[in-house]
């Protein structure tokens, strides 16, 4: 006898419909997994084995073929068991197959019947509504995290044997209550825990403002992961949209147990990350760093001690919001939105800047320059210096809240939507050349300024654009629709001086 | 392509084929040289034949068959198609400071064109000179100097190192104002440091004893040391250590008779034990282009141009003096009741008309 079901293999961060294919015929007894599975799945034989015996079920003791088709897609881990056991029941008649045509299935099962917990829920659920599925068989600690798909019938059990009687027309077990020990607790880093550090948490208001990526240089222990932190507090609140897309890629890298995650992802790897690590990959791919900061900030701490090839992989997810890793036959596409901010230290002893204590000399300095710059810091639209905050600074009240920084921020934000309307721009980080020639206008005392850093090779014309899109976020948090000649000075003051530009200080046109 | 772009490289063979030859063998015994670095202007000043056999060794034989058949002509072509101009000691323009010098190069190698090379030559130069691993003070202090003696209509002579040499140049090069680069090795496009090379070819003058392709070693820094302080008619230590390279450049100009300047340090900074020396051995003192104008022509009789930054508003003025009192980064300013946004601006503004700099670190330092 022949029983078929869907459930949902995880690509990358996104579904694919498996269907479960489970042949029963006369023959010894043995019981094959075909269906390229990696090591997990074929181990899925001794389970599923197990757990039906110990659920009180016969496991038939004859020759059993399950097929996991398509069989050109790789699948992966132990999220099949719960499918393979339910085919199986149903190929011996144990349970009828017709019932089990609504249902998706997906989990790990215990030698003991019992359902595991499963990463990767919520994108099972989505690619079951959207196959058309009606209901969905989950384990009961994903009940919540698969529910947020509305339109489809959770069934959240914990047992084998629950699920199977569900199937044969017991009702479903309510839904476990949510547990709301995991939504906000009030610890969330703040920005009125700051002291000091007035303008770097200018420059985080300003980067949170206008989605710029923010370079952050000063001495080991003056505080910049602690100011990086503090960023996703005065982002603007995720969307249900985005929110979702966060909780269902966070879910299948198993990093996040249950219901909707609200506060915007911080990610902070260490500089030994490789390429693959940062933007995703390895076989099969997994979603990396970048994809994991999605919609959030991605936070590269000691930036010079990253690894030159890691860095260069972060060009395209920077430039295009998503990335493309081809592996073998296929191409996964995995989002990665984020915001970038950026920690070096200012020399490579990383005390410049304190006295007598650096004793870099200005090779070290270019040498040090060098690692840093490249394409990574053209993205970088402020860099500001954070200073060891003192005595006075410690005493001093909080320059600012989350809250009321956010308001703000959100208010710059929304005048941006309206103002980028019918672009492709979303906030004056992403403005292009073209865009900003468009939307940033500045006075005739603006421009002059400007012009002189330009021609005086300050700036690059690189640099230049830097500026504008930094003095058009300044103008928007102040509620100006003008650009003003403080915009661009203070933006001036937050630029990064790059290598280049360091250089050529004095007139380049005396080169032709 | 080169010969194109520097008319005067082809025109301005003016070196004699004995001059030429001399450059030839230097550039052949280069690895022999660095064995006797001390005594380096003495074996410079000996003739061909007793400098063969004093540095020769096994290869002497060869080399005196190859200097027998040396060709004149495919050196001069090799060196127009480098773009290189070329002088040599017999002719009667040949920089007259240069050849008070006993080991007086014997073919000046240059780029950026012989007459233009002449020229800057005759204008008073002063050597400004230093270490490579210059302070952002001794940076400033060297890019002041070149730009103001530059602008006074003096030749500032440097020698493209690193650190205080290329600020020099490029103070000097700032007010598009008269400078020379003396190179250790071969003067062309090969060297290090290109963007500066092309700045200078375009308008100053790079120099050098050796024909070009001649890699680097080390005895040819001394030996380039000599040239500088030979070529200038006063030498200017900006920053150096106690071994530094440019108190050799120090000990030159003093054997040349010509006057020694310094700036002063502080004591405690480690590029300032050479100038201290200096001073303290009877050296000049510099405190800025006015000084070494005073030196070379005598007191008052030149002034230097005055600061060519424009004038500052009261309120910039405030934030420069709390600046140089050591309110220098914009978190310390803010203190004094501005708010981020303004102090960013008003640093941003100062750094724009040139009278502060961003150091490593964050802090700004106001340029002299």
């Amino acid at each position: 006898m022949l029983a078929r079901l869907p459930t949902f293999a995880i690509d990358g961060v996104h579904p694919r419909e498996v269907w479960v294919e489970v042949d029963i015929r006369s023959g010894l007894p043995a019981f094959t997994i075909v269906g390229l599975g990696d090591t997990a799945v074929r181990e899925s034989r001794d389970r599923v084995r197990a757990a039906i015996q110990n659920s009180g079920f016969e496991f038939p003791q004859t020759r059993i073929t399950a097929n996991l088709a398509p069989a050109f897609l790789r699948k992966v881990g132990p999220g099949f068991d719960a499918a393979l056991a339910l085919g199986v029941l149903a190929a011996s008649g144990q349970i009828s197959a017709n019932a089990l045509r609504t249902y998706a299935v997906f989990g790990e099962l215990s030698l003991s019947g019992e359902l595991r917990d499963s990463p990767g829920a919520l994108a099972v659920a989505e690619g079951a509504y959207r196959a058309g599925l009606r209901r969905l068989i989950v384990p009961r600690e994903r009940a919540h995290e698969a529910a947020l798909v509305g339109g489809l019938e959770i069934v959240a059990v914990s047992t084998l044997r629950a699920g199977a009687e569900v199937v044969m027309g017991a009702p479903a077990p309510v839904l476990p209550p949510e547990s709301s020990a995991a939504q906000d607790d009030g610890t969330d880093p703040d920005l009125a825990d700051v002291r000091g550090h007035r303008a770097p948490v200018l420059a985080i208001k300003i980067a949170a403002a206008g989605g710029h990526n923010l370079l952050l240089e000063g001495a080991p222990g003056t505080g910049k992961t602690m100011l990086a932190r503090r960023l996703p507090s005065i982002l603007p609140a995720m969307s249900r949209e985005e929110a979702v897309e966060v909780t269902r890629i966070h879910s299948v890298a198993g990093l996040h147990a249950n219901g909707l995650i609200t506060s915007r992802p911080f990610r902070a790897p260490h500089h030994t990350i490789s390429a693959a690590g940062l933007v995703g990959g390895g076989l099969p791919p997994r979603p990396g760093e970048a994809t994991l900061a999605n919609h959030g900030v991605l936070f590269l701490d000691e930036l010079s001690e990253f690894q030159r090839p890691s860095l260069e992989a972060l060009r395209q997810p920077l430039e295009d919001g998503c990335v493309t890793i081809v592996r073998g036959q296929h191409a996964l596409v995995l989002p990665t939105r984020f915001m970038l901010v950026a920690a070096a230290n200012p020399c490579p002893c990383g005390f410049a800047g304190g006295g007598d204590r650096c004793q870099c000399g200005e090779a070290d300095l270019r040498r040090h320059r060098r690692r840093l710059s490249g394409p990574l810091l053209d993205r970088m639209d402020l860099l500001v210096n954070v200073e060891r905050p003192d005595e006075h600074d410690l005493r001093s009240p909080p320059v600012t809240s989350s809250a009321k920084a956010r308001e703000r921020v959100a208010d710059a934000r929304e005048r941006q939507l309206a103002r980028l309307a019918g672009t492709r721009a979303r906030c004056n980080g992403e403005l292009d050349a073209r865009l900003l020639q468009r939307y940033v206008r500045l006075d005739t005392a603006a421009e002059r300024v400007l012009g002189r850093a330009y021609a005086g090779g300050t700036l690059s014309a690189r640099g230049r654009h830097r500026v504008l899109r930094v003095a058009r976020t300044l103008a928007d948090l102040e509620g100006r629709e003008r650009v003003l000649v403080e915009d661009v000075l203070t933006a001036l003051g937050l630029r990064q001086r790059s290598s280049g530009e360091t250089e050529g200080e004095w007139a380049r046109a005396a080169i032709p | 392509m080169g010969s194109r772009r520097h008319p005067v490289g082809v025109a301005g063979a003016r070196a004699c084929p004995g001059c030429l030859r001399r450059a030839w063998l230097l550039g052949a015994l280069s690895g022999h040289l660095d064995r006797i670095r001390p005594r380096l202007g003495q074996v410079l000043a000996l003739g061909d034949e007793e400098l063969l056999a004093a540095l020769g060794g096994r290869r002497r034989r060869r080399l005196e068959g190859e200097l027998a058949h040396f060709d004149a002509g495919a050196v001069r072509s090799c060196a127009a198609e480098a773009g290189v101009g070329l002088i040599c000691r017999c002719d009667p323009e040949y920089p007259r400071r240069l050849a008070c010098l006993e080991s007086a190069p014997a073919v000046l190698h240059v780029a950026g064109g012989v007459q233009r090379f002449l020229t800057l030559a005759a204008a008073d130069p002063v050597a400004i000179v230093g270490t490579r691993r210059a302070s952002p003070y001794g940076l400033d202090v060297a890019r002041s100097l070149g730009r103001g003696l530059a602008s006074a209509g003096l030749t500032v002579v440097s020698g493209m190192a690193l650190g205080i040499d290329s600020a020099a140049h490029r103070g000097a090069l700032s007010v598009d104002g008269p400078t020379i680069a003396v190179l250790p090795a071969g003067a062309d496009r090969s060297c290090a440091r290109r963007t500066l090379f092309r700045r200078l070819e375009v308008g100053g003058a790079a120099v050098s004893e050796l024909p070009p392709g001649v890699s680097v070693r080390r005895w040819m820094f001394p030996a380039r040391n000599r040239i500088i302080a030979a070529l200038a008619a006063m030498t200017v230590v900006v920053e150096a250590g106690e071994r530094s390279g440019a108190l050799i450049t120090a000990r030159f100009a003093r054997e040349l008779e010509r006057p020694v300047a310094a700036v002063p340090g502080r004591i405690s900074s480690p590029g300032a034990a050479g100038p201290n020396e200096l001073l303290a051995r009877g050296a000049r003192l510099v405190r800025g282009p006015q000084d070494v104008l005073d030196a070379v022509f005598g007191s008052g009789a030149r002034t230097a141009s005055p600061d060519p930054r424009p004038e500052l508003d009261p309120e910039l003025g405030r934030v420069l003096s709390a600046i140089a009192s050591g309110r220098d980064t914009p978190g310390l300013l803010g203190r004094g009741g501005f708010t981020a946004e303004r102090a960013l601006a008003a640093i941003a503004a100062l750094e724009l008309a040139g009278y502060v700099r961003r150091e490593p670190g964050g802090r700004f330092a106001v340029v002299p």
